[in-house]
């Protein structure tokens, strides 16, 4: 037993080696959901601030939009705002926001500090919402068509050469 | 031709660190007196390039020199220049050299001052210190060269990252820094001890004080990072979880186990392969922290600009420092002879209790901190796991660590009377149930958890007390010989009553930060008054200001508390030239018991043809304790370093003098 005491931190290291060598090649963020061309969970959340309406169902079905969860302490979140306001200033495609696990008080403050692109933001405090739509963590973004349908998601933060290359070719395919 | 005379530097620091690495390692092996004397010299001369290297790139920076890629990229001839400074290591290529700047510095310290360490010893220590030069050295020169031209030069350069021109952040990379390279001195000993096979108090008393100096600096620099995270960031958080800082706080908690163990090798030769365990694993957080930062597998607001590349040059030097490290660890610390013997309860095993939990909550922190790491193995993405994961585990294994830390200084070395020291407690359980009563009454009906966190601080804080008033005799003999007592108590002693003072105070200003604040946001015009907690903010106007390289909206607060004005605060909300990025500047009113935080968000709404502002005032409960906490904890420290019985050369060379023969002397 006493050797295998002293061989256990470099077997450990190995492991973790490994997994940071596939994070160093793997760079895929696109997760296949089961929610891949399903229409979105059912759901009906509160808004988070007065001045913008809340978030359910029935506000996905008009248009092509992208739903993006986000949270105050959530940090790749804060990589990703800028192009998340860029594409609201732009008017690419309407910016549809769920606050994921976060006190009403701080994403309002976070939205205040850094600009809110969101159209309308539904508040999931307890995270019931996320779970339904599969969440992993924060910042993901989903592609919804007009009938209402997950057409496409991302896990992690967007950056412009992401969105280029993987949401606007399908925005103009679906909004044909 | 300066940033030409930087780079051929640093080649030459690498040429001089090779023979360092090489040279001493094989004349300890063959006990050549003469290659082994290699090692100081070179160790010296290898800090005089990299100083001269970083010098020179201080220089450009200082001159802006725009021919110089990094200095285009990281400056700008407005910024000020306490800014142009700190650029020289505000970005990643900069920040490298003085990474291996302080590796230097270190090396060349115990080259200077380690005249009393057995010769064999001290050229191997250099060797491996050396060694992980070499590696950063070729890092540096192969993937992130700070000297690379352009040509043709642009006009101007592009502006630091306006986050980081910040009086607060200047500093904090130096402090970070000092502490993570700081601990490549612990981590050299114990593979210079693994390669003699031999471990014993006198190694635990050389390792002590660098663990010491890298602990302080990075408690410092740890410090200072949330200080900044405090007041920059614009919300009032102080601790994000964020890959970064877990970064630079693994090392910390690994280390701390390091310099509490280290206690035990030095006085009852006890625990020597767990102690080398720990010294290997503290650098090796400190490298994989730098890892994680660089590489780009993580996503952080801190990021320096990431590259593949660089992370697969760092993975294998990960690989080649810790695996290596590890396997030497593996074939040689199973010969190392154990020591002295102890009982469950005593002094050891409280501090063998307080290594097992500061490493379970490392342990905790690096699963969170890579848990999106794990996750993308499996196709997942980056995302990140946040605080509700952190507090959930972190927070609960420090419950023990407080209650356990409050009673073992009270126990005897090797066998330990439990029921005594407890009994001795009185005080503090008094102390305790008062400090609770009193947060309970204050808080009522707020916050459980903010209230358990104050009646654990009041524990340790009733604990080291009473822990100091016993060692001094207060109480108990005439105030004469009370006052002889402190006066004659070891330095060690003070750090330790210090620090854990310090510890108890940050603790108690966690609670509060994290639990009572207050908060209220509104849009405010010219005139309007906004209260919080009793304070009344009146919005006097909002101005723009022109500052040296961005342009500000400046809000005026005056804050009367009782109709009685206490200060005048002034929140701005800066946007920078060059880069066209907006930072907040909250503004700040410490009391002693609490922060009144302002911040200045968008205006434009029309209100009633007047203009109007969103106005976020927050009342911060024991944020200065923080601080406050910190700085103690820093100091507890330097004191505990300045104890004779560490103080370089002093007892143990007059001991060495008697017992070793003379051709055991340096060899220089």
């Amino acid at each position: 037993m006493s050797r295998l005491v002293f061989i256990a931190p470099l077997i450990l290291f190995a492991v973790v080696a490994a997994y940071f060598a596939i994070g160093l090649t793997k760079n895929a963020s696109i997760l296949p959901s089961a929610l891949i061309d399903k229409p979105v969970p059912t759901f009906d959340l509160p808004p988070l601030k007065d001045t913008k309406p809340g978030l359910a169902t029935a506000d996905l079905k008009d248009d092509v939009v992208l739903v993006n969860m986000f949270a105050s302490w959530c940090v790749p979140c804060r990589a990703e705002h800028p192009l998340l306001m860029q594409l609201a200033r732009d008017k690419i495609v309407p910016i549809i926001g769920l606050n994921w696990k976060d006190r009403k008080t701080d994403a309002i403050a976070w939205l205040d500090e850094l600009g809110d692109p969101y159209a309308r933001i539904g508040h999931d405090p307890s995270g019931r919402t996320g779970i339904d739509w599969g969440v992993y963590g924060v910042p993901e973004t989903y592609l919804i068509d007009r009938d209402g349908r997950i057409r496409f998601k991302y896990v992690g933060p967007m950056f412009p050469e992401t969105f280029a290359e993987k949401f606007l070719p399908l925005i103009k395919d679906l909004r044909k | 031709m300066i940033a030409e005379i930087g780079h051929f530097s640093l080649i030459l620091a690498l040429a001089v660190a090779l023979v360092q690495a090489v040279l001493p390692m094989v004349g300890a092996a063959r006990n050549n007196a003469a290659w082994m004397a290699t090692a100081a010299p070179t160790a010296l001369v290898q800090l005089a390039c990299i100083a001269t290297a970083f010098g020179c790139l201080m220089t450009a920076f200082v001159t802006s020199d725009f021919t110089v890629a990094n200095v285009m990229q990281n400056s700008n001839s407005l910024q000020p220049m306490i800014y142009k400074v700190s650029a020289t290591w505000g970005n990643h290529e900069g920040s490298m050299v003085l990474w291996v700047l302080i590796l230097a510095v270190f090396g060349a310290m115990v080259a200077a001052f380690g005249r009393n360490l057995p010769p064999s010893l001290k050229a191997r220590v250099l060797s491996v210190q050396s060694m992980t030069g070499v590696g950063f050295l070729l890092f540096i020169l192969l993937t992130s060269n700070p000297f690379e031209r352009v040509i043709p030069a642009p006009l101007d350069g592009r502006d630091l990252n306006p986050l980081l021109q910040d009086p607060g952040l200047a500093f904090h990379p130096p402090m970070l820094y000092v502490g993570y390279v700081g601990f490549s001195m612990a981590f050299s000993f114990a593979i210079a001890a693994l390669i003699e096979g031999k471990v014993d108090a006198a190694w635990a008393r050389w390792v002590r004080p660098w663990t010491l100096v890298a602990w302080s600096f990075l408690t410092a620099g740890i410090g200072l990072g949330a200080w900044w995270a405090y007041y920059e960031l614009g919300w009032g958080g102080w601790w994000y979880w964020d890959p970064v800082e877990n970064a630079s706080f693994m090392p910390w908690l690994v280390g701390t186990a390091l310099l509490h163990s280290s206690i035990i090798v030095e006085k009852r030769d006890a625990l020597k392969t767990w102690t080398i365990l720990l010294a290997i694993l503290t650098f090796s957080l400190s490298l994989i922290g730098t890892f994680l930062v660089r590489s780009g597998v993580l996503t952080s607001v801190h990021a320096f600009a990431t590259d593949p590349e660089r992370g697969v040059f760092i993975l294998l030097l990960l690989v080649v420092a810790i695996g290596g490290s590890l396997v030497l660890y593996a074939w040689r610390a199973p010969l190392l002879k154990g020591g002295g013997l102890f009982a469950p309860i005593s002094r050891e095993g409280a501090l063998v209790l307080n290594n097992l939990l500061l490493t379970t909550a490392a342990a905790t922190v690096f699963i969170g901190t890579l848990y999106p790491l794990f996750l993308e193995a499996f196709d997942g993405g980056k995302v990140s796991v946040g605080p509700p994961f952190f507090n959930a585990t972190f927070v609960p294994l420090m419950i023990p660590l407080v209650l356990a830390l409050g009673v073992g200084p009270m126990l005897g070395w090797k066998r330990g009377d439990l029921a005594g020291a407890i009994a001795r407690l009185k005080f503090a359980f008094v102390f305790t149930l008062v400090v609770t009563i009193v947060a309970a009454y204050v808080s009522w009906g707020r916050s459980i958890f903010g209230v358990l966190g104050l009646t654990l601080a009041g524990w340790l804080v009733g604990c080291v007390l009473t822990e100091f008033g016993a060692r001094i005799g207060l109480f108990r003999l005439e105030s004469r010989d009370v006052l002889r007592r402190m006066t004659g108590m070891p330095r060690g002693a003070w750090g330790m009553t210090i620090a854990h003072l310090g510890f108890a105070i940050t603790v108690a200003g966690a609670s509060g930060a994290s639990l009572w604040q207050d908060e209220v946001i509104e849009n405010l015009r010219a005139g309007e008054t906004l209260s919080i907690v009793g304070y009344d903010f009146t919005l006097r106007n909002v101005d723009t200001v022109q500052g040296p390289n961005y342009t500000a909206q400046r809000g005026v607060f005056t804050v009367r508390r009782d109709g009685v004005v206490i200060t005048t605060l002034a929140p701005e909300r800066r946007r920078y030239i060059v880069t066209g990025t907006e930072t907040t500047e909250a503004a700040l009113y410490s009391q002693w018991h609490a922060d009144l935080y302002a911040v200045i968000g968008q205006g434009g709404g029309q209100d009633g043809g007047k203009e109007s502002w969103t106005v976020r005032l927050y009342f911060k409960p024991l944020v200065p304790w923080l601080w406050a906490g910190t700085l103690l904890m820093v100091l507890g420290g330097f004191v505990s370093l300045s104890d004779r019985r560490l103080r370089i050369g002093a007892p143990t060379a007059r001991r060495a003098a008697h017992r070793v023969s003379p051709t055991a002397q340096p060899a220089e």
